[in-house]
């Protein structure tokens, strides 16, 4: 690790703690940022002597309502983001996002179809509705792969000109389904497409969290083939990668990452595609280094993101990610000259 | 032919791409620390040879055979320990420096989770240090010239460390300082390493420079082959390139390839 690359996780990490400590202290009831981790640290094992004069209340806030928000806007923002990051070298262009395997579509097929014909369903205290996003989120994306499959290889134009059109026909499904709806029922489909952490508990939590921390790891396993596909498959191949078997464990691992992230919170835009893009800038492009970062750098952004949804009046934390997200998009497209088109 | 001085045969192969056949049954056979030019005209099929040679494409017939063993038998990095490549085109947008970029010869030699150690750092800087890129080991490689870009693709091949080097046309888009600073730098690798080298090349002038033997490919079959004396002659060039030239002996006494320009409409004319 070099000294920009240690400059920018120490930057991560305390931008991490700050993230923790506004998060705690936001939301209706306000609290004293210093007052709130003071609850959280004091339930970690020996420090039960720093617990801050607080009522029962102000404890069941922090631990039992904002904390599990906090740690959920922290994994989807990893998962998000390390999926980005897998994609974009899979792809091996810098504008490739998770969705582009036609996960946000196949997994907003999945919860418009729960919300509108209710569907009712439970597993492990989840409702039916991010169990069907997550189901259809893997199956447009498996399809998407199979499709593009021509003589025992997927070119990678295939898969991107795939996941379009079946993107596309999972969405105008979606839509269907809407027009023949009632008008609450729309309403929350229309909610949830949005993307929001709000309500979000300890189940949701659970149900990322396998996949946000056991795909995070096994993608990390996986950081030199990243890096030698992105001098092209061709490359790669020459350079002792077996090509298509680790294309087709990348491609299941970046599902799964986006899939669980979008099935908790709905579609939340621009995390996979702009915090890899910024870390890349900032730390170069080998994912030995990237993918711990993009893990850490998607987690802060979208817990910061939350904190704005929350201080906003608790919009939908879609809105803000894309409010932020396509302006500084925008600006990366203009300076960053490398990149050709 | 068959001794121990053989690493690389391609025995009888046709293969091609969607069904249409490109080679129509080739046997070459090249000698370990041999460098050999496949020349021929466009749509010959050199490039398609050097792609069976490595392996990424499927053979309708015939077999390659690598060290005494088919290609098919072995893992995709024993091939990659053994044989490095080339490809026409090998630059990147992403911005890795020139270090990273050689060091990633290092790939087929190292475990899952296995850091790059000290000793790979040694062989991607004597690789560097071979293709003179040690005053730009930390420039990223989006930031190179044609020249520079082709000398790291070579040091990321030298450092992998492999028997044999494989390369697709390493000369095109480069001007005539490169293209000879690139084949003296094959020559340095081919005799100081004792490392076999087959090489695809356009320019019949270079190729009959610097490559001990040549074969010629015409229309999916082995025209011609042996040392290039023999092999690049007015005769081959006019029936395999279907080309009038004038060759004569150049300055390195290696045969020199000049076209005759086509007087014929003016001598039409004046009959």
């Amino acid at each position: 690790m070099n000294r920009r690359q240690a400059l920018v996780t120490a930057g991560l990490v305390l931008l991490l703690i700050a993230t923790v400590a506004i998060s705690l202290a936001t939301g209706p009831s306000a609290l004293p940022p210093h007052k709130a981790m003071r609850i959280l640290v004091s339930r970690l094992p020996g420090l039960s002597s720093l617990a801050p004069q607080a009522t029962a209340t102000e404890q069941a806030i922090v631990l039992d309502i904002r904390l599990p928000r906090l740690i959920l806007a922290l994994l989807v923002g990893a998962a998000l983001a390390v999926a980005g990051a897998v994609m974009q070298s899979f792809f091996q262009n810098p504008m490739a996002a998770p969705s582009i395997l036609g996960v946000s579509a196949g997994a907003t097929l999945g919860a418009t179809g729960a919300i509108m014909l209710g569907w009712q369903v439970t597993l492990l205290g989840l409702s039916s509705v991010p169990l069907a996003a997550f189901a259809g989120a893997l199956v447009v994306s498996a399809a998407v792969y199979l499709l593009s499959r021509r003589g025992g290889r997927t070119p990678i134009t295939l898969l991107l000109l795939t996941g379009i059109a079946l993107g596309s026909l999972a969405s105008a499904v979606s839509s269907f389904i809407l027009i023949r709806g009632q008008q609450g029922d729309l309403d929350l489909v229309i909610i949830w497409m949005m993307g929001s952490l709000a309500n979000r508990g300890w189940p949701e939590v659970q149900m990322i969290l396998p996949y946000a921390i056991g795909a995070s790891v096994v993608v990390y396993f996986y950081a030199r083939e990243l890096d030698v596909l992105l001098m092209g498959d061709e490359q790669a191949y020459y350079l002792g990668v077996p090509v298509e078997r680790v294309k087709l464990i990348l491609l299941t691992l970046a599902s799964l990452l986006a899939a669980a992230a979008v099935a908790v919170t709905g579609a939340i835009g621009f995390i996979g595609l702009i915090v890899p893009h910024l870390m890349r800038l900032l730390v170069g492009p080998q994912h030995r280094i990237l993918l711990p970062l993009c893990f850490l750098g998607g987690g802060v952004i979208l817990g910061l993101a939350d904190i704005a949804a929350n201080m906003a009046g608790e919009i939908p934390i879609g809105i803000v990610t894309s409010i932020i997200g396509a302006p500084f998009f925008l600006y990366l497209l203009h300076r960053a000259r490398e990149y050709e088109f | 032919m068959v001794n121990q001085h053989q690493i690389l045969t391609a025995e009888e192969v046709v293969c091609g791409y969607d069904g249409r056949d490109v080679l129509h049954g080739v046997t070459i056979v090249v000698g370990r620390g041999e460098f050999v030019g496949l020349i021929g005209p466009n749509g010959s099929g050199k490039s398609t040879l050097l792609r069976a040679l490595t392996g990424i494409l499927p053979l309708s017939a015939g077999v390659v055979v690598l060290a005494g063993r088919s290609l098919g038998s072995y893992s995709r990095r024993q091939i990659a320990q053994r044989v490095a490549v080339v490809p026409q085109v090998s630059g990147s947008i992403f911005s890795f420096t020139v270090e990273d970029y050689v060091l990633m010869g290092r790939t087929p030699h190292l475990g899952r989770l296995q850091a790059q150690g000290p000793d790979d750092l040694h062989v991607a800087w004597q690789a560097m240090e071979l293709a003179d890129l040690t005053d730009l080991a930390s420039r990223p490689v989006t930031e190179l010239s044609g020249g520079e870009l082709q000398r790291a693709s070579l040091a990321r091949a030298f450092a992998q460390q492999a028997d044999i080097l494989l390369l697709d046309e390493p000369t095109a888009f480069l001007d005539i300082n490169h293209q000879h600073e690139i084949f003296e730098l094959l020559t340095r690798f081919n005799q100081n390493e004792q490392k076999t080298i087959v090489c695809v090349s356009h320019d019949l002038n270079l190729a009959a420079q610097y490559c001990q033997r040549l074969i010629v490919l015409c229309e999916g079959r082995v025209h011609t082959q042996g040392p290039p004396q023999t092999v690049v002659t007015a005769e081959m060039i006019a029936e395999v390139y279907h080309a009038e030239v004038q060759v004569d002996t150049g300055p390195g006494g290696a045969p020199r390839v000049s076209l005759i320009p086509d007087v014929s409409a003016t001598e039409d004319e004046q009959i």
